[in-house]
C-alpha cells in the first residue's frame, strides 16, 4: 500500500489531454484523497506537447512531486520528455499505435495498450482517453465505477449511450492491461482516503470566488493566459447577482473601466498577467492620485514581453510593487495557497475602500492554474467594509463650495462619497488638486496632499503579512518565498529536519508595503537566509536587502526556466549551504 | 428644477479668451437643466488636453482622467450606476488619437452615454502639433513641412463602427448644439457629438470664418432623413464631413445595458454586497 501517487498523461495538446487528467483527479477527489495537479502547455491551441501530472496523497500536498510513478503516453515524445522523473519501479502506459520505445536508462517498465485500437473498435478513437483511464485503474487496481458519476457529468448531455460507450471504453482499458499484467506487474494500490468531500479549484477559481464573496459586482477585463479564468467565471456568475462583466477593446480599457466603476461606487475588479499590467501602470497611478479604491490581479508567467507565457515566473514582483510614474500609496498581496487566494481577493476589496488605493492580488501561473483539492473554505470569516464611504445624509454645502474629498486628515484616509451623492460634489482629477479635488499647483497643498495619500497605508492592517512556520528560537537556516513555493519549501523543510538542521520558514504574503518588523526577528535569529523565487535576479531578496538588511545572510535562490520549483530543487540547495 | 446656474460652479478656466470650449461648457451646462438634471446626478467625465479640462468647471461630479481614455472611465461610472447622465468629453487628439480605439469600442458598444468632442483640429495644450483631425499639408510645430497624413473623418468613422446617434455642432451655434446635447442624453444609447470649437491660438487656418464660410445646416439641406445611414455617408462624402445638425439616429437598437443578461434595474452602486451563504454554499458545491 502506498500513501501518495503520481501520476501523468501526456500527448499533443488538443488531444483531450487535459479532460484525462480532469476525469482522473475529479473522481480521486470525491474519494477523499488530496490532490495536486500541475498542466504543462504551450501557447497554441492544438499540437505541441502537453502534460498533465497529477499527485495523489492521502493527506495534504500543495507542490508537484518530485518523480512519478505512472506515465500515461500518447506518443513518444511524452516518454522521451518525461520519463527522467520515473522512479525505478515507476511504469509507462503506452499506446500501441505509436509503437513506444523505451529509453535505455530507466528502470521503469514500459506496456503498450492498444488505447487508440480498443476505443475505435467501441466505436471513436476519441475513446482513448478513456481506455487509458482504465488501464491506470488497473495498475491501481481501482474499482472504475468510481469513475461514473464524473463521466455521466461530462457526457450526459450527449445522451445515456455515449456515457455508456465511455464506461465501457474504460472497461475495456482495464480488463486489457488486468490480462496483460497476470500478476507481473506490481500493483500500485494507494492506502484508503477519509472520504470527505472536498473542493477541486485551481487558484484563478479561487480568487474569483472569492472576488464575488467580497462583494465585487462589476468586472473590466481582456483575455490573457493564465487570468482569462476569472473573468470566465465571473461572467457566468455575476448575472445572477446583477452584476456584470465587459470585455473590453484592450487592458487600458479594462483598468480604466474598473476604475470608472469604482469611483462610481461598485466594487470592480480587473484580471491580467504581465504584459497587460504593463499597459494599466499609468491607470495604476491615476487610481493612487484620485484615491480610487481598485483591485487588480497579476497571475505572473514568464516575461519579460511575450516571454514565456504559459510557464510559472516570479518576475513582476518589483513592477507591481514600483511601476507608475510618479509615487502613490498602493497594497500588494500575495496569497500562497488556494485558500488564501480565496480570502485575500475578498479582503483586497476591503482594504481598497478603507485604504482608498489600488490593491493588486499577486498571483503566479503554478497557483493560479494548479488544480487542488481544497479544505472548506469559512465564508463567515469574509467580511464587508467600506471604509469612510458616505452616501446619504450630507450637510448642504455653502454656494458653489465643493465636498471636501481629499480632505487632509490625520490618518490620511479622506471622506468619500460617489456620483449621485447629494451634497457631495467635488472634482477628481489626476492632476495634483487641493482638499475639494480643484487642481492646484501650490507648494504646500502638493506637500500636504502627496503627505496624506502616502501616510494611509503606513499602518495598514493586514491579517497574516508573513506566513510563518517557525519552530526554532535559534535557526540554522530561514527559508523564505512568496506565492506557489510555499508547498516546495515546506517538504524541503520537512526533509532537513530529519537530517537534523532547523529551520524555519517564512512565506510573505503582504508584499507591499513590506512588513520588514514581521520577518526582520526571523532573519535576526537564523545563520542563514535562503529566498527561494522564481526569477534570475532574485526580486524578493532584495526587496529584503532593502526593507530588513542582513544581506550578508542572503543567498538567491533562482529558477527561471519556466518550471515551478520541486522539494528536492529547494532540498538540495539548501544542503548545499551546510 | 434646477436651473442653468446651478451647474456653474466658482472655478475660472483656463481657455484662452475666443476659444470655443467656453460654448460647449454653456452649452453644456444648458442642457443638463433643460433636460432636467440636478447636478449631483450628472457625472462629467472627461480626457487631458484644454478641452479636457472641462469636468472641473461644471458643478456636477467631474472626473478628469488620462489622456485618451475618458470614454473606458465614463462607461465604467455608468455601468455603476444607470440612473446617472454620464457625458464623456474631450478634444480631437484625445478622442480620435490616443484615444481612438476607445472611441470605436465605446460607439459599437453602445452603452448609454453622451461623448462630446471639441474638435479643433490641434494640439493646442502642447502648443501646436498636428492633430489626427488636421488637413493634408496643415503646417505645425510637429509638420513644418504640412501634413502628409489625411484627417480622420469622425462623423464617417461612427457610421461605419456601428453608431446609433452621430452629430456634429459648431460651438457658435449655441441654440443647435444645446438641442443636440439635450437629444444626445435622451437618446437610449451611445451618443457622439463632434463640434467645431476653433483653437484662437495655435489654429490659424481653421478660423471661426473658416467654418461659417465652409459648414452647411443639415437643416438647410431639402428633404434629409437622419435616420437613413446610407444619406448620412453619401452627404458626409459629399460636403467633406463639414456639416451640422443631427447627422444619424436609429431609435430602434437597445443600449449596451438593456441587452445585459441578468444585469440589475437598481444601480450597482446601491447593491447589497453581501452574499447569503445558501448562495456561496451553491457556488462552492459545483467544485466538489
Amino acid at each position: 500500500m502506498i500513501n501518495q501517487l503520481s501520476w501523468k498523461v501526456g500527448g499533443q495538446q488538443g488531444e483531450g489531454i487535459e479532460s484525462t487528467g480532469e476525469i482522473f483527479a475529479i473522481a480521486l477527489n470525491r474519494l477523499g484523497y488530496y490532490l495536486y495537479g500541475y498542466r504543462h502547455f504551450s501557447s497554441r491551441i492544438k499540437g505541441g506537447h502537453t502534460n498533465n501530472k497529477i499527485r495523489v496523497s492521502t493527506t495534504e500536498v500543495r507542490s508537484i512531486s518530485d518523480d512519478l510513478d505512472i506515465l500515461v503516453a500518447f506518443d513518444q515524445e511524452t516518454i522521451d520528455v518525461n520519463y527522467q522523473e520515473l522512479q525505478s519501479k515507476g511504469v509507462i502506459l503506452a499506446d500501441s499505435k505509436f509503437d513506444p520505445k523505451k529509453p535505455e536508462d530507466t528502470e521503469a517498465s514500459l506496456y503498450a495498450v492498444p488505447f487508440t485500437e480498443i476505443a475505435t473498435n467501441l466505436g471513436t478513437s476519441l475513446m482513448k482517453n478513456m481506455v487509458a483511464i482504465g488501464a491506470t485503474s488497473a495498475v491501481l487496481d481501482l474499482d472504475i465505477h468510481v469513475f461514473e458519476d464524473v463521466v455521466r457529468e461530462i457526457f450526459g448531455k450527449k445522451g445515456d449511450q455515449v456515457v455508456a460507450k465511455n464506461m465501457e471504453a474504460i472497461q475495456a482499458g482495464f480488463d486489457y492491461m488486468k490480462e496483460k499484467m497476470d500478476g507481473n506487474v506490481p500493483t500500485m494500490v494507494l492506502e484508503k482516503a477519509d472520504g470527505k468531500h472536498r473542493m477541486f479549484m485551481i487558484g484563478n477559481d479561487a480568487i474569483a470566488l472569492g472576488a464575488l464573496a467580497g462583494g465585487c459586482r462589476f468586472m473590466a477585463a481582456y483575455p490573457i493566459t493564465p487570468a482569462s479564468d476569472i473573468m470566465e467565471y465571473l461572467i457566468k456568475k455575476l448575472p445572477e447577482l446583477g452584476g456584470s462583466v465587459i470585455q473590453t477593446e484592450d487592458e487600458i480599457a479594462a483598468c480604466t473601466m474598473a476604475i470608472g466603476a469604482a469611483y462610481g461606487g461598485v466594487r470592480a475588479l480587473t484580471a491580467s498577467s504581465g504584459p497587460g499590467l504593463s499597459l494599466k501602470t499609468e491607470a495604476i497611478g491615476l487610481a493612487g492620485i484620485t484615491e480610487t479604491p481598485l483591485v487588480i490581479v497579476d497571475t505572473q508567467r514568464g516575461g519579460p514581453s511575450t516571454g514565456l507565457p504559459t510557464k510559472q515566473e516570479h518576475s513582476d514582483l518589483m513592477a507591481m510593487i514600483y511601476s507608475t510614474h510618479g509615487e502613490i500609496p498602493k497594497i500588494v498581496i500575495a496569497p500562497s495557497t488556494v485558500e488564501e487566494a480565496f480570502y485575500d481577493t475578498a479582503e483586497a476589496f476591503n482594504l481598497a475602500e478603507e485604504y482608498q488605493c489600488p490593491v493588486i492580488v499577486l498571483s503566479d501561473l503554478q497557483l493560479s492554474l494548479g488544480k487542488q483539492t481544497v479544505e472548506p473554505l469559512d465564508f463567515s470569516k469574509v467580511e464587508i467594509r467600506r471604509g469612510k464611504l458616505i452616501t446619504e445624509g450630507l450637510p448642504e454645502i455653502e454656494d458653489k463650495g465643493y465636498f471636501k474629498r481629499y480632505e487632509v486628515t490625520e490618518d490620511g484616509i479622506s471622506p468619500r462619497t460617489i456620483p449621485g451623492v447629494k451634497n457631495g460634489i467635488h472634482h477628481v482629477t489626476g492632476v495634483e488638486h487641493a482638499e475639494t479635488g480643484k487642481p492646484s499647483e501650490s507648494a504646500a497643498v502638493r506637500v500636504a496632499q502627496m503627505d496624506k495619500r502616502m501616510r494611509k497605508i503606513e499602518n495598514i492592517r493586514f491579517n497574516t503579512p508573513v506566513y510563518k512556520n517557525a519552530p526554532h528560537e535559534e535557526a540554522d537556516l530561514l527559508i523564505v518565498g512568496f506565492n506557489s513555493t510555499r508547498g516546495a519549501i515546506e517538504e524541503a523543510m520537512e526533509r532537513l529536519e530529519k537530517d537534523g538542521l532547523k529551520v524555519n520558514h517564512a512565506h510573505v504574503r503582504l508584499v507591499h508595503p513590506f512588513p520588514a518588523d514581521e520577518l526582520s526577528p526571523l532573519m535576526q535569529s537564523a545563520k542563514k537566509v535562503l529566498v527561494v523565487e522564481n526569477n534570475a535576479t532574485g526580486q524578493l531578496a532584495n526587496i529584503i536587502k532593502m526593507n530588513v538588511g542582513f544581506a550578508d545572510k542572503i543567498t538567491k535562490f533562482n529558477k527561471y526556466d519556466g518550471n515551478p520549483f520541486l522539494p528536492h530543487e529547494v532540498y538540495s540547495k539548501c544542503k548545499e549551504l551546510f | 428644477m434646477a436651473t442653468f446656474k446651478d451647474f456653474r460652479n466658482d472655478v475660472k478656466p483656463n481657455w484662452c479668451p475666443g476659444c470655443g470650449d467656453f460654448s460647449v461648457q454653456a452649452a453644456i451646462q444648458r442642457a443638463a437643466a433643460n433636460v432636467g438634471l440636478v447636478p449631483e446626478n450628472l457625472a462629467v467625465i472627461s480626457g487631458i488636453g484644454c478641452s479636457g479640462r472641462i469636468s472641473g468647471y461644471i458643478n456636477s461630479y467631474g472626473f478628469h482622467g488620462i489622456h485618451g481614455r475618458a470614454l473606458p472611465i465614463a462607461q465604467g461610472v455608468k455601468m455603476a450606476n444607470r440612473d446617472l447622465t454620464v457625458i464623456a468629453s474631450g478634444g480631437d487628439g484625445d478622442g480620435f488619437a490616443i484615444g481612438m480605439g476607445h472611441t470605436v469600442h465605446a460607439i459599437r458598444r453602445n452603452l448609454d452615454i453622451t461623448y462630446i468632442v471639441m474638435d479643433n483640429q490641434i494640439y493646442g495644450l502642447t502648443k501646436g502639433q498636428t492633430s489626427p483631425r488636421s488637413a493634408m499639408g496643415f503646417k505645425t510645430k510637429s509638420t513644418p513641412a504640412g501634413s502628409i497624413e489625411p484627417a480622420i473623418s469622425p462623423m464617417e468613422m461612427a457610421l461605419t463602427v456601428g453608431a446609433t446617434f452621430v452629430a456634429q455642432s459648431f460651438s457658435t451655434d449655441l441654440k443647435d448644439l444645446v438641442a443636440l446635447i439635450e437629444a444626445g442624453i435622451k437618446h437610449k444609447g451611445f451618443s457622439l457629438i463632434n463640434v467645431f470649437s476653433p483653437c484662437v491660438t495655435y489654429n490659424k487656418v481653421n478660423t471661426y470664418d473658416w467654418f461659417k464660410e465652409n459648414l452647411t445646416k443639415l437643416s438647410d439641406i431639402e428633404g434629409y432623413d437622419p435616420s437613413s445611414r446610407e444619406m448620412a455617408m453619401q452627404t458626409l462624402m459629399k460636403y467633406n464631413g463639414l456639416v451640422t445638425g443631427l447627422i444619424y439616429q436609429d431609435t430602434e437598437r437597445p443600449s449596451y445595458q438593456d441587452l445585459i443578461p441578468g444585469y440589475s434595474e437598481e444601480p450597482l452602486a446601491k447593491a447589497d454586497l453581501n452574499l447569503d451563504q445558501a448562495h456561496f454554499d451553491k457556488l462552492v458545491a459545483e467544485f466538489m
